[in-house]
């Protein structure tokens, strides 16, 4: 209970640096933090393979085409996109005040410092007194989220599933291609 | 062992976060990320009734809203660069092409 509870004050401080950070690098890196997060909170649901492919497929990809496309287009330099901007009425530009406030304090490091820190501690304790190791729980949970389960079931009852996921990927792949191309 | 509510109101609080930041974000990038974290509050709600339940299914659903997503992120960033070398801006205010 108690990791839980220190897993998921960390997800959901990082998914409000997400949204308040000025910065879309920040977001990126909170965003970072925050599927690392998801993937301790998915090994504490026996769903090993889930936080593995969390792990490689979310923190790794995909925030790595993020943080490609926030260097790519200029990251620092986005603040006239990224205001709170106006005709929104007077509540969002009173909130984006004291944003605007923060942000110069730096505060994103800082939090993300400590954040990280947390969850590295809240794995480490985790890993240390077995509370993250398979098994935990009841005993018909048990393997229940391995590679060798998830496996058999895909390749069985859902083979359809998964053969199609297989042609939406080529789908997507050729169409970011053809999107991203420079003579349009 | 952890009750599957708290998994439950974790996931609506981070879905929660991804909507305001939808809602009062005007940076396209921020907007998707904020639509990813939605995907990954609902993936979180699978595996907890996944456990909660002991059957696979919500497992493998969020293997496929993971393809999904890595599909979606890879169209949609491309759609991203489009815009920012067309119209030269990440702020959603500017692109009203479709406005009526």
């Amino acid at each position: 209970m108690f990791l839980f509870m220190v897993f998921a004050l960390i997800a959901v401080v990082a998914a409000l640096g997400v949204i308040v950070s000025r910065k879309p690098v920040y977001s990126a890196l909170f965003l970072l933090l925050n599927f690392a997060t998801l993937a301790a909170l998915y090994i504490m649901l026996q769903a090993q393979f889930l936080a593995a492919v969390q792990v490689i497929v979310y923190a790794g990809a995909i925030v790595v085409l993020f943080l490609f496309v926030v260097m790519l287009i200029g990251g620092g330099e986005l603040g006239q996109g990224d205001k709170v901007t106006g005709g929104q009425g007077d509540k969002v530009s009173a909130a984006s005040a004291p944003l605007r406030l923060r942000s110069e304090l730096g505060w994103p490091r800082i939090a993300a410092l400590a954040l990280a820190v947390l969850l590295l501690a809240g794995v480490g304790y985790g890993l240390i007194t077995g509370q993250l190791h398979a098994g935990q729980g009841t005993a018909a949970a048990f393997g229940q989220g391995s590679v060798e389960a998830i496996g058999a079931a895909l390749y069985t009852d859902y083979l359809l599933p998964f053969e199609m996921t297989s042609v939406l990927l080529l789908v997507g792949m050729v169409g970011a291609v053809v999107l991203a191309r420079s003579e349009g | 062992m952890v009750p599957t509510s708290y998994y439950l109101i974790l996931s609506a609080i981070l879905f929660t976060f991804g909507v305001v930041g939808v809602l009062i974000r005007r940076n396209v990038l921020i907007i998707f990320m904020s639509v990813e974290m939605m995907l990954n509050a609902v993936n979180l709600t699978f595996a907890a009734l996944s456990l909660h339940f002991l059957g696979l299914n919500g497992q493998i659903f969020v293997l496929m809203a993971m393809v999904v997503a890595a599909a979606e992120v890879a169209v949609g960033l491309a759609i991203v660069m489009t815009v920012v070398r067309n119209r030269d801006t990440t702020n959603i205010e500017d692109v009203n092409l479709l406005k009526g």
